[in-house]
């Protein structure tokens, strides 16, 4: 990594949006070596409100630790792409999941991914690890942070006995994200 | 006195703010804690609840932040290190407390996740409005410490320090962190408790019979008496002499309250402390702490980018505050621009201590949110020119 990546995950509250975030980060921080800061907005409400994760990622000390124009834009619902997608770089990567985000308006230039990330979690039995193969779906399509570096946050960061089932999710994501990207060249 | 490694989680964490904080004080030797949750502080007391039984210490969660406040006082007198958590509405609560600590000198750390205020104002929202309250919140004349970090590590590391500093100059100190940093994740390394510096308490050498529980000698800290070893002393609000007995006259007043004041007052260098960023060549000074010290930092690389001689002061230790320094930058520099996220408390301090060396100018912000480094860089390309 040369330079800093700001990376926004958007969603509901109870999607886990935050856990995500928790991944890239963790993922940075602690395995790849580099610096990571991760902040979150989220309603008064737990549950249902929209609510982000916002991670900076830099080669060396971040110091300003707000991210204020995404290079990387996650979103799994069609409120936090509306709220968001205005604030990206020009050029920027936007991955939706697309049972539940129509992209429209798409800002000119922004590279835009879908992925049926909520069905392909309910192959696996499991609705609820949807953020999970986002998270696989984003390292297929950025190497903002490596690929071994995510998987071993990902163990660390979710609950004792569901390692299998979310790495499983993970690489879900991760190969349909590897297929888009070969079919698009 | 190095750390007790039981408290110490050795290792390279990611970790926010408030769990940071929690890491910090159980390193410190911080073995009872009591507390009221309350956002943004929730997370320091869910973890310092798991993590003390873990470590033969004791979490309780009282009725209330008054209580809270003064128990971990008699925590203290029987032995241990101990803290409370709150945030603002919490922190009024215990104003009372803090006085007493001060006038018992009774060494304990009061964690502060500051929010929006006044009032419940914005619970999971940050602020810095709480700086004048951490000085002079309690009635009547006393000084305290009070600290700002600015990221986990530091909420980490500077809590150890605000600990070390409690047991050296026996006072309360106010751990100052806001909602921002508390719900910040970054990487927080442990070092190993043998790099780790423990302040030990400081006994009396006299026999039971000679103890004078407030005579202080020149450092005027007075040396406090072990639990359990025969010692009797009597700890009191009131304004009391050397045997901690309530004397109620001006000459008693003079001799206690002048000496809680000048303990800080006059070993205001030893406490002190500060970071500086490009202020060798500063025209303009930043002056910034806690979070808004690294939202500046992006305002100063892009004045620097214009061509701007911007440099940032931040104090660490914002109470003793880190006058003398800062008015010797000041007198390089065309002005001095104060950013926090109030109406204006610190820049009242700044002001002091520049003294009329440059014009000083606030960038204020009511809370809820942080400052946009461009609206602050505008500031800077005004009184730059």
């Amino acid at each position: 990594m040369k330079q800093r990546v700001e990376l926004k995950i958007g969603g509901f509250g109870g999607q886990g949006v935050i856990l995500a975030g928790m991944i890239m980060g963790r993922g940075a921080a602690i395995h790849d070596g580099l610096d990571a800061t991760l902040t979150q907005s989220f309603g008064p409400e737990a549950r249902g409100g929209a609510c982000s994760a916002q991670v900076v990622l830099s080669p060396d000390r971040n110091l300003y630790p707000c991210v204020s124009h995404p290079d990387i834009l996650v979103v799994m619902s069609q409120p936090a792409y509306d709220k968001f997608i205005g604030e990206v770089k020009p050029g920027a990567l936007l991955l939706y999941e697309e049972s539940l985000v129509k992209p429209e308006p798409l800002p000119p230039g922004v590279k835009a991914y879908g992925i049926p990330a909520t069905q392909l979690a309910e192959e696996l039995g499991r609705r609820m690890v949807l953020n999970i193969v986002m998270v696989g779906f984003l390292a297929a399509l950025t190497d903002a942070v490596s690929l071994e570096a995510v998987k071993k946050a990902l163990a660390e960061s979710v609950p004792k006995g569901t390692e299998k089932l979310n790495l499983d999710a993970f690489q879900k994501g991760f190969e349909y994200g590897r297929k888009l990207v070969a079919q698009k060249k | 006195m190095k750390a007790d490694p039981k408290g110490v989680l050795t290792g390279t964490h990611f970790l926010d703010g408030d769990h940071a904080c929690c890491e910090g004080a159980l390193a410190a030797g911080c073995r009872v804690a009591f507390g009221y949750p309350i956002t943004p502080s929730t997370e320091v007391v869910e973890r310092i609840a798991s993590r003390l039984p873990e470590v033969g210490g004791v979490f309780l969660q009282m009725e209330d932040e008054i209580a809270s406040s003064i128990a971990i006082q008699g925590a203290v007198w029987g032995g241990a290190r101990s803290m409370t958590v709150s945030s603002g509405p919490g922190i009024s609560l215990m104003m009372e407390h803090v006085g007493l600590a001060a006038m018992t000198e009774t060494p304990c750390v009061f964690v502060n996740v500051q929010r929006g205020g006044p009032s419940t104002g914005l619970p999971t929202l940050p602020g810095q409005a709480d700086m004048m309250q951490a000085r002079w919140g309690s009635h009547g004349d006393y000084e305290i410490i009070a600290i700002a970090p600015n990221s986990p590590q530091e909420c980490f590391d500077l809590a150890i320090h605000a600990f070390n500093l409690a047991e050296r100059f026996r006072v309360p100190v106010m751990f100052m962190m806001d909602e921002s940093v508390g719900h910040m994740t970054e990487k927080v390394v442990i070092p190993p408790p043998d790099a780790i510096e423990i302040e030990p308490r400081r006994f009396t050498q006299e026999p039971p019979e000679k103890y004078l529980p407030f005579a202080a000698g020149p450092d005027l800290v007075p040396p406090m008496a072990p639990i359990g070893k025969g010692y009797r002393f009597h700890v009191t609000g009131l304004t009391h002499d050397e045997r901690g007995y309530p004397v109620m006259s001006a000459e008693a007043q003079e001799k206690l309250v002048h000496r809680l004041v000048d303990k800080i007052r006059t070993r205001a260098d030893e406490i002190e402390r500060s970071q500086e960023f490009m202020t060798e060549d500063a025209e303009v000074l930043l002056v910034a702490y806690g979070i808004t010290s690294r939202v500046v930092q992006r305002t100063l690389q892009l004045a620097r980018q214009k061509g701007i001689k911007a440099g940032l002061f931040r104090p660490v230790v914002v109470w003793p505050f880190p006058g003398k320094r800062l008015r010797e930058l000041a007198r390089k520099a065309k002005a001095v621009v104060v950013v926090e996220l109030n109406y204006g408390q610190m820049v009242l301090e700044v002001e002091r201590a520049v003294c009329g060396a440059a014009p000083v100018r606030l960038v204020p912000h009511g809370g809820g949110a942080l400052h946009d480094p461009e609206q602050v860089l505008k500031v800077v390309e005004e009184v730059a020119r």
